[in-house]
């Protein structure tokens, strides 16, 4: 309207150019031709095969001796709560097994739990942090509960439920009547014993209730030296689960007759849990386990598989890329 | 009078206020729209006066409950005990100092995400129930709510100064007979208020005198409406006589309607001296107007601050719901169902295992059922299995929250404002001529644009320029149509006083006609003569006159509401009959030189009964004529046919042959009247307008008895010239799939050939007319579907694939058949054929015709509708369809308040609509199911999860990790794929409009893609949550350790798939997507850096074993092969169109075109389907 209008200063509000605003910006547009989706998927395939490969090779190499003992390790009696939770009784417990392969130092010993719900939203939450490292914190222990304050409300130290059921079966090991070694040094992460459990916090008021959930702790050594206690403190993902007890810095020879001398103390019969003796070695994917090594070889298989389909069904069902004649509107109703 | 007042000197307050005007749509919401008869006919006049035109009835006696009664000058008794009328100090702040923190948190939860959140975080609080820790569990909702406070304390901060402000202005109150001044705040209902020119008005006032003798005012009303134009107000002549008497007047009682939004609309009567006088629209002034080019007015304030119209209209839009998005609410209560279900599941499991167990809970080492450390021996936090199962249920609720993606209604805001950014950027909607910008003021339906299959346009203004242009006139029997263009220097121009005036518009000059204008002698030219009188009179035009940087030369501005009238007065100046003044009495007209002074002694106004306007004018030589003009229906009618028949024959068919040019015509009669008629006519004239009841139609038999035998004159034809771009635009639309109707007021022949300028119809179509009325209609509609079955058949038999284009349908319905069949039952019929016309076209239909229309289609199919407009007569069609546009042009910006998009050009829908609504629907609609999936995957991940801990929802994940999940980990690629990413560039989807189908369809959010994308999401949990634990089983790994494997599987894998999924890497996108990973590796570290969580270097542990990495890779590969496998077998076998454009794109088959964006026109095979 004001063409001539003497004052048309207006501002033109036109939009500065960039090629932001204009959506024009430079970009990478990957497209999925047949070349590069047969090629993603043998270079899958050829990818995965080996590391199949080598899991399950590595799978293979380890030795892995189970035993489970919580059945045999008590009298075929109907009061086994009674028997384990009495502490009289003498639940000393020998098992012997062969060793199958060559295991090569170092050789891990392992307790395993079945159907122990280290999990368990009541067993998880009940732990001080804050009460194992700072000696300040010592009366920390509301987050323990049920297993926080001795009965006359005294402060437990380490409180709480995981801290409590510490599992307390013992194992000596010996082979050919000779006592093996098992080295409970260094079992627990070192962040653990540095930064987690102080070295001047003792256990205090441990395992004096009614009810006893698993081992004690002596009194006269510090938390950071406890390791055993540290490994349980770090509760398992699963139900099913191990645990390191120690290590044995020998090897160990095919056939060899180990003995066990078992101290069947921990309580599992009031739950059914199973408890087992694990003798294993490692490698680098682990213990025993193949899956890890099948699903490589399944999945670069199937890429494989499906790669060689591709590159024939390319081969005999060809179509020409982006014709711009293959648009729906571009194709005759008839064709279709 | 100075140049000022064309622009808006506002003050700096009202330019806020202009904002809050936007955003009140409801000033359309009113039930009376002024415009309704003259913005659907071919002439719009202003209608000044309200009493008559649009109102039916004019008087209404106002009941004394329903009135509010103001004494003039007498505040006090005005504002006494009962009536507590509102001060005139406004708030438009929302918060005090106090109030601010409750009413701004009540606010904020109206959000129903946020009330979600906060039950969530309440729940949480319950020791019962404590999932997660109390900072993890409010962090979000906390800083959600601290931004959006901080925004609103500070847009709060700028509305309380800018109230302040304007409650300190100053105007000149009446104070004991004094006039002095006050604040405005301190004004008040009856207080008699003096403005002078070019000030703002403090409160809505009854004008009880002006400066002009007779009365006249003239406001600007930008801030109200946004119209730039001046509109007449009048004070009463009762009241005018008493300006001098100020000092002691007293004892006026105005009754008037209680308060209303309704800024077109007043009623009032006035006692004054025992008579009883009617007010209505054009004698109240409201708060924001100008005053212009009157020196001052007096006028009694009769509504103040809140009450005003203004204030009242300054309430907030109403949102529209996007079509996805209620979609995708559908689908979210599919969610919460699964939620439910999921929740259901552990909880039951949970009383399950506790049944199972029942015996052995109480020396379990890991449940503990009782409390020892006590005395008495007491259950600890174990409540009974039925409540055990509660609480499990409630927990798992909160575990699981994310199952609902409430994140996704803040991302998805996020991502419309940066797609409404893009918009308003986009320099290909930038209209230079208006220099406007896009502008989107619905934030919350820009998908919606993507997925439009009618779009429903109103001609004048939107398809054409709405800028009149005088292109012809049939004068006496003559055509006179070779207007040649000439300078403006050349053109007329008149002295005055020294100084050269001249109109500011030339139209195009007949040198015929021009020479023919100068022999007033001959009778031709006396009857050119009286026919350009009549055009420079019988309007309402205002001249101003405008400085130019020549002081000799000044420019005459016509300002006035019809750009018709403007067109013909513009026209008349041009062959020297220059309207130069106007007051309420009489007008000046430069006649080639000769300043003759017209006095007006009535003027009946323009309505949509008579579709004509008259005046009355006294001329130089003491003659008395009446000059007519109007639309050539009515026009006809009232014509002296007996007089020069052949004259009126060779009229009528230069009228055809205009408006077949698409020309709007008006046809201009006048006679003489003898004093004796004069005198009747006036005392009639007199009672009728001053009369209380029926003034309106009283004024309209007047008007018809001196409207008649009227000698013709001649026609004139005028121009609506098309829009740029508009014929190419309707065509991409076309070929878009989308179906355009235009709804047009004009006369069927000038909308006709206005759709084929426009490429609306063209040869090829079949064109159905129907405009008859009542009975006959069923019979056409009957024979329309008749006609379409047998015109199917013949191209179903001929050629089966080519037939669309050769026999496509076009449907021309005129408002009067449209009237009928929307209030029968023909309505089913109507719908059935006009889905099967390729174009529809309705000419004169009124404006609520045109709602009705929108609602036809609306309520009968799911397809998208969009109505497209400029003017107030608009308005209901914008509200009614489910996107409206806006057209910021000549008309005001009534349409543009109403409407949820504004632009400058009508073919800005091109862009619009098949480049920014596809894109915006393709990225909202991919950005909902990626967000689906995302929550959903962590959701099955912790589900799996808690099947493995009794039932009991530990988290393996930290409660950190799975706060910050939706919060960092996730949450910026897809925002910036949301608001980047492109199927498509530009030039390709211009070059095919077809690729718009995919949205029409709901090719890219449907619920097949749904119920996919969860099929997805359950294998790709699957992968995430079974491959390490069945790696780790019978293994040392803690809860924390694998905790992290998962939380960074998960994360790694969404972000690995919507990397799969993005189709243009920009850096950023790269910065975004890799940067997530990154980013949670970093707060997983940080996290496991802490010594006081149980978690503490879980994390550097596990990442220290090879295994941790295979698995991590093993989870994205497997997890993300089917999906990779499918897609790819669905790219190549079965590619959709988007694809196949994508791959052409690409590789370069569409180059050499990526010019051709600004005009979207192909050449388009004959084999084209549009259906």
């Amino acid at each position: 309207m004001s063409s001539d209008d003497g004052s048309s200063k207006k501002v033109s509000r036109k939009p500065r150019y960039s090629r932001f605003t204009q959506q024009e910006l430079p970009a990478c547009k990957p497209i999925l031709t047949p070349a590069l989706v047969i090629g993603i998927l043998m270079c899958l395939g050829i990818i995965s095969i080996p590391i199949g490969l080598l899991a399950l090779s590595a799978s293979k190499n380890v030795v892995e001796v189970v035993d489970r003992y919580d059945d045999v390790c008590i009298p075929s009696t109907d009061q086994k709560v009674g028997f384990i939770k009495d502490p009289a009784t003498n639940k000393t417990c020998i098992r012997t097994f062969t060793i199958p392969k060559k295991m090569r130092k170092p050789v891990y010993v392992y307790y395993q739990l079945d159907n122990f719900y280290q999990n368990h939203r009541r067993y998880v939450k009940s732990r001080s942090d804050r009460q194992l490292w700072n000696p300040k914190a010592e009366s920390s222990t509301t987050v323990c509960d049920p297993e926080g304050q001795t009965g006359d409300g005294k402060p437990i130290v380490p409180c709480g439920l995981i801290a409590w059921s510490l599992f307390n079966d013992t194992y000596m090991l010996s082979k050919n009547d000779a006592a093996l070694q098992i080295n409970k040094k260094d079992i627990a992460w070192r962040s653990d014993r540095t930064h987690k459990f102080s070295s001047n916090i003792y256990p205090k008021n441990f395992q004096n209730g009614t009810l006893i959930g698993g081992g004690k702790l002596d009194e006269s050594i510090p938390l950071s030296q406890q390791e055993d206690l540290m490994v349980w403190m770090r509760t398992s993902a699963l139900p099913t689960f191990r645990k390191l007890y120690g290590k044995i810095e020998t090897d160990l020879e095919a056939n060899e007759k180990i003995t066990v001398t078992i101290q069947n103390n921990y309580n599992t019969y009031s739950f059914n849990g199973k408890k087992k003796l694990v003798i294993s070695t490692a490698t680098w994917i682990g213990g025993k386990n193949d899956f890890i090594g099948k699903m490589y070889m399944a999945v670069g298989g199937t890429s494989i598989v499906l790669g060689v389909i591709f590159s024939l069904l390319y081969v005999f069902k060809p179509r020409p890329l982006g014709d711009p004649s293959y648009l729906s509107w571009n194709k005759s109703p008839t064709l279709d | 009078m100075s140049v000022d007042f064309v622009r808006s000197p506002s003050s700096s307050s009202y330019s806020i206020k202009e904002v809050s005007f936007r955003e009140g749509n409801d000033v359309i919401v009113n039930p009376v729209i002024r415009y309704d008869s003259s913005g659907s006919n071919p002439v719009r006049h202003g209608s000044r006066g309200a009493s008559s035109g649009g109102f039916g009835s004019s008087y209404k006696e106002i009941k004394d409950d329903d009135a509010r009664l103001v004494y003039v000058n007498d505040p006090l008794r005005t504002n006494e005990k009962r009536f507590r009328f509102a001060g005139n100090s406004i708030r438009t702040s929302k918060y005090s100092f106090l109030t601010f923190l409750p009413r701004n948190l009540f606010e904020q939860f109206h959000r129903i995400a946020y009330i979600y959140f906060l039950v969530i975080a309440i729940l949480n609080q319950l020791p019962q129930l404590a999932v997660f820790g109390r900072g993890a569990s409010i962090l979000p909702l906390a800083l959600v709510l601290f931004v959006t406070a901080v925004k609103d304390a500070y847009e709060d901060f700028r509305r309380h100064r800018s109230d302040r402000i304007e409650n300190n202005r100053v105007a000149s109150v009446l104070v004991n007979g004094e006039f002095g001044d006050k604040k405005w705040k301190d004004i008040c209902v009856g207080e008699v208020v003096k403005i002078s020119g070019n000030q703002t008005l403090p409160c809505d006032m009854v004008l009880l005198s002006t400066s002009d003798a007779t009365g006249v005012s003239y406001v600007q009303t930008t801030n109200l409406d946004g119209e730039s134009n001046l509109k007449t107000r009048y004070a009463k002549q009762e009241t005018q006589a008493k300006a001098s008497l100020w000092g002691e007047i007293g004892g006026m009682l105005i009754k008037c309607e209680k308060p209303n939004r309704n800024i077109y609309g007043f009623q009032a009567n006035m006692e004054i001296d025992g008579k009883s006088i009617s007010l209505g629209p054009s004698n109240i002034i409201l708060r924001g107007c100008e005053l212009k080019n009157t020196d001052w007015v007096i006028g009694v304030v009769v509504y103040a601050g809140k009450e005003t119209k203004a204030m009242l209209n300054n309430a907030g839009a109403p949102s529209k719901r996007s079509r996805l998005e209620k979609h995708m609410n559908k689908e979210i209560i599919i969610l919460s169902l699964f939620l439910v279900a999921l929740c259901t599941v552990v909880s039951i499991s949970h009383g399950v295992w506790l049944r199972q167990h029942r015996k052995e809970l109480y020396l379990m080492q890991f449940y503990r059922k009782y409390d020892y450390s006590e005395p008495e021996v007491e259950k600890y936090e174990y409540y009974g299995w039925g409540m055990e199962i509660f609480f499990v249920f409630l927990m798992s609720v909160i575990v699981f929250q994310v199952m609902i993606p409430i994140s996704l209604y803040i991302s998805v805001e996020l991502v419309r404002i940066g797609q409404a950014y893009f918009m308003i950027r986009d320099d290909r909607m930038f209209d230079k001529s208006t220099n406007s910008r896009f502008q989107c003021r619905a934030l919350n339906i820009n998908e919606d644009l993507g997925q439009i299959k009618y779009v429903f346009s109103d001609k004048t203004g939107t398809l054409t320029e709405n800028k009149m242009e005088f292109q012809c006139a049939s004068i006496g029997g003559v055509d006179y149509d070779n207007g040649k263009a000439i300078d403006t220097e050349t053109g007329y121009s008149a002295q005055v006083d020294g100084m050269v005036l001249r109109p500011k518009m030339m139209v195009k000059i007949d040198q015929d006609l021009l020479h023919l204008s100068k022999m007033k002698h001959t009778d031709e030219g006396k009857h050119l003569c009286d026919f350009l009188v009549a055009l420079a009179a019988c309007n309402t035009i205002v001249p101003l006159t405008v400085e130019t940087s020549d002081p000799a030369v000044k420019l005459i501005e016509y300002q006035g509401e019809s750009p018709d009238e403007q067109a013909l007065v513009y026209a008349a100046a041009s062959y020297g009959f220059m309207l130069v003044e106007r007051s309420s009495g009489h007008i000046v007209i430069d006649i080639q030189g000769e300043r003759q002074r017209f006095n007006v002694l009535g003027l009946h106004e323009f309505d949509s009964d008579r579709k004509r306007m008259s005046v009355i004018i006294g001329c130089p030589d003491q003659t008395v004529k009446v000059f007519v003009k109007g639309a050539d229906t009515t026009m006809f009618q009232v014509i002296d046919k007996s007089l020069n028949l052949n004259m009126v024959k060779a009229t009528e068919s230069h009228l055809h042959a205009y408006s077949s040019k698409g020309l709007r015509t008006l046809v201009i009669g006048m006679r003489e009247m003898s004093t004796s008629e004069f005198e009747q006519w006036q005392s009639s004239y007199d009672s009728a307008s001053t009369a209380l009841m029926g003034r309106a139609n009283l004024l309209r038999k007047v008007a018809s008895n001196v409207e008649n035998n009227l000698r013709l004159l001649g026609a004139s034809g005028i121009e609506d010239k098309l829009q740029q771009g508009v014929p190419e635009a309707i065509e991409s639309l076309r070929t878009a799939g989308i179906k355009v109707w235009v709804l047009t007021g004009d006369k069927q022949e000038t909308a006709i050939s206005i759709g084929y300028s426009s490429k609306l119809l063209t040869s090829q179509m079949t064109q159905i007319v129907i405009n008859n009325k009542s009975d006959s209609c069923r019979k056409s509609l009957d024979d329309a579907l008749q006609l379409y079955k047998k015109l199917s058949d013949v191209s179903n038999s001929n050629d089966s694939g080519n037939g669309a284009g050769t026999n496509q349908l076009a449907l021309i319905i005129d408002g009067t058949s449209l009237v009928y069949i929307l209030e029968t039952e023909l309505e089913e019929k109507l719908f059935e054929l006009s889905s099967k016309c390729t174009a529809v076209l309705c000419c004169r239909v009124a404006p609520l015709q045109k709602a009705g229309i929108v609602a036809l289609i609306k309520n009968r199919t799911d397809d998208m509708t969009l109505a497209i407009g400029d003017g107030a007569n608009d308005v209901s069609m914008i509200q009614k369809a489910d996107v409206g546009i806006g057209i910021s042009g000549q008309e005001g910006r009534q349409a543009v308040m109403a409407s949820d998009f504004s632009m400058g050009q009508f073919r800005f829908l091109v862009p619009l609509l098949l480049i920014h609504g596809h894109w915006n629907y393709q990225r909202i609609s991919y950005m909902i199911l990626y967000n689906f999936y995302r929550n959903v995957v962590l959701v099955f991940v912790l589900f799996w999860y808690a099947l493995f801990t009794g039932f009991t929802l530990t988290t393996a994940i930290t409660d950190w990790s799975s706060v910050l999940y939706t919060v960092i980990y996730t949450s910026l690629p897809t925002i910036v794929v949301g608001v980047l990413d492109k199927d498509l560039g530009r030039s390709t989807l211009l070059k095919y409009p077809q690729l718009y189908g995919a949205g029409q369809r709901g090719e890219s959010y449907n619920g097949n893609l749904f119920w996919f994308t969860i099929l997805d999401t359950l294998w790709q949990s699957i992968a995430v949550f079974f491959i390490p634990l069945i790696a780790y089983w019978d293994s040392t790994v803690g809860i924390s350790a694998l905790g992290d494997l998962w939380i960074l599987a998960v994360v790694i894998l969404v972000n690995v798939h919507l990397a799969m999924d993005v189709i243009r890497w920009y850096t950023i996108t790269h910065i975004a997507v890799w940067g997530s990973i990154l980013a949670t590796f970093i707060c997983v570290m940080v996290i496991d850096a802490l010594p006081f969580l149980p978690g503490y270097w879980a994390f550097f542990m596990i990442a220290k074993t090879k295994l941790f990495w295979v698995c991590l890779l093993g989870i994205v590969v497997s997890g993300l092969v089917p999906r990779f496998v499918v897609k790819v077998f669905v790219q190549h076998f079965k590619p959709d169109d988007i694809q196949i454009a994508r791959v052409a794109e690409k590789f370069g088959y569409l180059q050499g075109d990526a010019e051709t964006e600004m005009n979207p026109i192909f050449d388009l095979p004959q084999r084209t389907a549009t259906t």
